[in-house]
């Protein structure tokens, strides 16, 4: 999994801004950022890019990215990354993390969760159900640094 | 080193792959313009001593208006048209933030059998789905519509008035329009600072801008007469010999759609005849010859009856009877 983390990671290196600014000595920094997904036609072929977050409107897709760094100087275990999801967002795919349908109370995959339906009965939670999103990295080594990233369509 | 390479590789086709799949959805306001959406993230972890937590910093995206709006017709068909009529539109800002719109009825659409006048707009003020004269607040054509809430809808009367000539079962259509005060132009035009709370205005799929027709079926009622004549001669025959009587049939017969009002009848007493007092008939029903609160009156010199309000498709009869002189 840490692995397979970081090597899905390491694709956004392009992409990662500088974080020396969080980079306090002695901790593990967080440092969030948001990205919107744009399609650009080049020669009648469109594809996807990642551009900065301006006009940002209703059924745009964002990327949320959280870079984190072990500035502790040694290795940490246990580190476990959650992120509640904004309101007026929702998550568009599942992906290597586990998710909340329930305001962060719990977690799993979201094939195994539950919601309330209107009529108060249990039904599957869907994408858009899913409060947080959680990565569990078992250890950091010291000065290791990696990004984690969830999908998210504006409401 | 190498598999590695493969293995970043294949990761990112599966990320690519996944950011591709996401069609976005058919929304339709959304989030509101000028909502900030705010994203932190936690971690914890553990040093071998102790348990930490730490908060990234918070992201903020300031969430941008998007001018749509759809327009409907709201009535089931033609509204037939004798004189004026009102023809029904709804205007729903399908946007994310308020916002008001220009309102312009073209009555002048290729393929129209006739081209009506259009009078007025009027706003559907008691919201009663009827255009109420006096009550629902007028706006001049081209005018700008009260500020539309996101996901709202308002209900806009177009007032027209046909020309004169049509004939009856002529069609006419009537374009409204409704166009985004801020703007309007290709999806993704973008005017700045321009939406709600100092958000961007960004034209949205329908280009800020959408129109429909409303259709219009003249309704002209004509009337044709048809007068026939029996004769009964003293004799048993039917000779127009003196003393001979004539009974005179009028027939009117109401075609097109709609109806006439006040259908007026009158025919002159034939001379060398002499008008039989009494003898004056509507739909076989018996009208005093004098001028009363029955529909009819008779004279020496003639007849004249009033049927009233005749529907289309539908006939009177007036009867009297002469004698020859």
């Amino acid at each position: 999994m840490l692995k397979y983390l970081l090597l899905t990671l390491s694709l956004f290196s392009a992409a990662v801004l500088p974080v020396e600014a969080a980079r306090a000595e002695g901790t593990v920094a967080l440092s969030g950022e948001v990205q919107v997904v744009r399609t650009i036609e080049e020669d009648g072929v469109s594809r996807e890019t990642l551009a900065e977050p301006s006009k940002v409107v209703p059924g745009d897709h964002l990327l949320f990215t959280t870079h984190y760094s072990n500035d502790t100087g040694k290795e940490v275990s246990d580190f476990v990354i959650t992120n509640p999801i904004p309101a007026q967002v929702a998550l568009t795919k599942v992906g290597e993390f586990t998710v909340s349908v329930d305001g962060g109370k719990t977690f799993g995959r979201l094939v195994d969760l539950k919601a309330s339906a209107a009529d108060g009965t249990s039904r599957p939670a869907t994408l858009d159900d899913v409060t947080h999103v959680r990565w569990i990295l078992a250890r950091l080594a010291a000065g290791e640094t990696g990004s984690v990233t969830y999908s998210a369509v504006v409401r | 080193m190498k598999q590695s390479l493969i293995r970043r590789l294949t990761s990112c086709t599966v990320l690519a792959g996944g950011i591709l799949l996401t069609s976005a959805p058919a929304l339709a306001a959304g989030v509101t313009a000028g909502t900030l959406i705010e994203n932190t993230a936690s971690a914890s972890y553990n040093t071998g001593t102790a348990t930490k937590t730490i908060d990234s910093n918070k992201v903020t995206i300031k969430v941008d208006e998007v001018l749509d709006v759809a327009v409907a017709s709201l009535d089931s068909g033609a509204i037939p048209i004798a004189g004026s009529s009102s023809l029904s539109f709804s205007v729903t800002n399908t946007g994310n933030g308020p916002e008001t719109f220009a309102l312009t009825a073209d009555p002048a659409i290729a393929g129209n059998a006739f081209d009506t006048t259009v009078n007025s707009l009027a706003i559907d003020t008691n919201g009663n789905g009827v255009y109420d004269a006096g009550v629902d607040a007028l706006l001049a054509n081209g005018g700008t519509s009260p500020s539309i809430a996101p996901d709202g809808t308002l209900k806009v009367f177009v007032l027209v008035t046909a020309p004169a000539g049509t004939t009856d079962g002529q069609t006419s259509q009537v374009k409204l329009t409704a166009a985004a005060s801020t703007g309007t132009g290709s999806p993704g035009t973008t005017f700045a600072g321009a939406g709600t709370n100092g958000s961007d205005a960004v034209v949205g799929s329908s280009g800020a801008s959408a129109s429909a027709l409303g259709s219009l079926a003249a309704s002209v009622a004509n009337v044709a007469l048809v007068k026939s004549a029996t004769v009964l001669d003293p004799f048993g025959g039917s000779q127009p010999v003196p003393g001979a009587t004539i009974t005179y049939q009028i027939v009117a017969t109401v075609s097109g759609s709609g109806s006439i009002d006040a259908l007026t009848i009158t025919d002159a007493i034939p001379a060398s005849t002499t008008y039989q007092a009494g003898t004056l008939t509507l739909e076989s029903t018996a009208l005093t010859d004098a001028s009363d609160a029955d529909a009819g009156t008779a004279s020496a010199a003639g007849i004249s009856v009033n049927a009233g309000n005749v529907a289309a498709g539908s006939t009177r009869t007036v009867k009297f009877k002469v004698k020859v002189n």
